[in-house]
């Protein structure tokens, strides 16, 4: 009979209806019918959603302790293999008779800086970094109204500690000390 | 008096579709002269989401084209990653793992189940089924895309499928969670055909609207479930046996007609069968390395990999048809030339023909069945 497939799609939308609020679920259960929580979005900015351990999205540069002694040796590896080539380093810093200048037995990077708005996340210059000097950070509320100001981020922005590093990821952290360790054995 | 006697001059009408049309899928403009409501004459045209993707591949590295693969067919972005990945293992001689084999197997198959999901929910939404089919496709999809950002870290650019198997290995307990979905998944499916299948709105916009037929569809070099619902049983998963697919047990669904509603319906068949392979390769999935050691060499050191003086040609049938990587190689770092062979594209250029003699409406929902995605398209 035509009106027949009509009829039982509006039967699912229906269910679906009574499924989003929780008497509908309980009318839903009385009639043993199953039933899924309906609800799948969330209010967001109010209510945010929790990310996966591995949820990237920028770059930054981590540093054991002080700010001073990062991982980061400018070998400018990652600049070389980014993609959409935003990264730009200059350095390595230099002493006054231009010899490298050395922090905590290392060389490290004049200026640092990534472009936000041309970095397409993808992950590739943690891929490369033989020191484990860059990670990924899941922040990702980084809009701004400033082209340079604002969506350019400098060293200063860019290093994190590696507590933060250990806090947002875990289990990568843990592997990335591990492998540190081992090194410095 | 004069009305009866002599006929109505009318007028051929052109009609600019698009760029910017809501149904267009995209920055995607039709040309269509139209007699009174029927079409007489369509061009499409492309070009407006242009980024000289292949330009750009020519020249950085082999592994840094990965995440701009993601941004070809965007929906995709795990299988435009297998494919390109198998084009340069065959360029460079690299083994897969076994492990690799078969996460990327599985990788590939949840996104047919996301590309057709979404892609039945965004042809409802065209022939006026505002939101409701969309947003049950939407709500499945996004638990897929959530295994996705677990696996890989990012739920659409997703980047993982490297040469010589997956960038890292799946979290722990992610592979259970995989097969719960997996085994729900049909569920699912039979609730959206239900909503669907036997409406009979739906059936009269569908059936025998926008008749592709068989021989047309060849000679036009069709791909994908557009070809299969005109009963052709090409498949590139079976008649070329790529990865580890010929281990898996699946049939390939054809449509009889090759009207929309067929390709709306080989559609859900082949999600059934993605279900199925899936089932099996979560199965049978061994354990060890997720990616092979000389894989993992080229994702350290990307400049380290100089394939030899040659070329490759690496396809995958991916959710829209053959998608494929041609790479030639002049012993560098960097491909001497890279082109992607689109099935977007391909399967677009013979809008026309399927369109001829139809309504205004109908074109709009042909558009939708042909299922295309303009960052494939123009690349
Ligand atoms: S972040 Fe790593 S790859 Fe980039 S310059 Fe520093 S040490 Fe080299
Ligand atoms: S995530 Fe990718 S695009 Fe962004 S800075 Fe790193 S390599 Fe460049």
């Amino acid at each position: 009979m035509i009106g027949i497939g009509v009829l039982r799609g509006m039967g699912v939308t229906f269910k679906t209806f009574l499924e989003t609020y929780p008497w509908g679920r309980g009318l839903l259960r009385a009639l043993r019918i199953p039933t899924t929580n309906g609800l799948v979005t969330v209010e967001y900015p109010d209510v945010k959603q929790q990310h996966h351990e591995r949820f990237r999205y920028f770059p930054f540069l981590v540093y054991d302790q002080t700010p001073d002694n990062l991982r980061c040796v400018a070998c400018k590896i990652c600049e070389q293999e980014c993609p959409p080539a935003c990264i730009h380093i200059i350095g390595p810093a230099k002493d006054e008779q231009g010899r490298p200048a050395k922090a905590h037995g290392r060389t490290y990077p004049v200026e640092f800086d990534i472009d936000i708005s041309v970095c397409m996340s993808c992950r590739i210059c943690v891929d490369v970094c033989p020191f484990d000097a860059i990670e990924m950070d899941n922040q990702y509320e980084l809009s701004g109204f400033d082209r340079f100001g604002q969506m350019v981020f400098n060293k200063d922005k860019l290093l994190k500690p590696n507590d933060y590093f250990q806090r947002i990821k875990p289990t990568e952290a843990a592997t990335v000390d591990a492998r540190l360790a081992a090194k410095k054995k | 008096m004069n009305s009866q006697t002599h006929p109505i001059e009318t007028e051929l009408l052109e009609v600019s579709l698009g760029p910017q049309h809501p149904s267009t899928h995209g920055v995607f403009r039709m040309n269509a002269t139209l007699d009174g409501e029927t079409i007489v004459k369509l061009k499409p045209v492309m070009g407006y989401l242009h980024r000289n993707h292949e330009q750009i591949g020519e020249g950085i590295t082999y592994i840094a084209s990965f995440p701009f693969t993601d941004r070809l067919d965007y929906f995709c972005a795990m299988s435009n990653n297998f494919g390109l990945a198998l084009a340069i293992e065959k360029l460079g001689g690299i083994a897969v793992s076994e492990r690799g084999e078969y996460l990327r197997v599985i990788m590939a198959e949840l996104t047919r189940l996301i590309n057709h999901t979404a892609v039945t929910g965004f042809l409802l939404n065209d022939m006026g089924a505002f939101g409701t089919p969309l947003l049950y496709a939407f709500r499945e999809r996004e638990k897929i895309l959530d295994l996705f950002e677990a696996a890989s870290g990012s739920r659409m650019m997703c980047n993982y499928v490297r040469p010589g198997g997956v960038r890292e290995d799946v979290p722990e307990a992610w592979l259970e969670r995989a097969e719960k979905l997996v085994d729900g998944y049909p569920a699912f499916l039979d609730e959206f055909e239900k909503l669907l299948t036997e409406n009979e709105i739906i059936r009269q916009r569908c059936q025998h609207v926008g008749i592709l037929p068989k021989e047309l569809a060849i000679n036009a070099s069709a791909t994908g479930p557009l070809l299969r619902a005109s009963g052709v049983d090409y498949d590139i998963r079976k008649v070329d046996g790529y990865s580890i697919y010929s281990r898996f047990n699946f049939r390939v669904p054809l449509g009889t007609v090759g009207d929309v509603y067929d390709r709306y319906y080989v559609r859900i068949l082949e999600m059934r069968e993605s279900v199925k392979i899936l089932q099996q390769a979560l199965k049978e999935i061994p354990t060890g390395a997720a990616i092979s050691p000389k894989g993992l060499a080229m994702v350290k050191a990307p400049r380290t990999f100089r394939p030899p003086k040659g070329e490759a040609y690496g396809r995958i049938e991916s959710p829209k048809g053959e998608l494929g990587f041609y790479l030639v190689s002049d012993g560098t770092p960097q491909p001497y030339r890279y082109h992607i062979r689109a099935p977007s594209f391909v399967n677009l250029t013979i809008l026309e023909d399927m369109c001829l003699g139809h309504k205004v409406a109908d074109v709009i929902i042909i558009l939708g069945s042909i299922d295309i995605v303009m960052g494939e398209v123009d690349r």
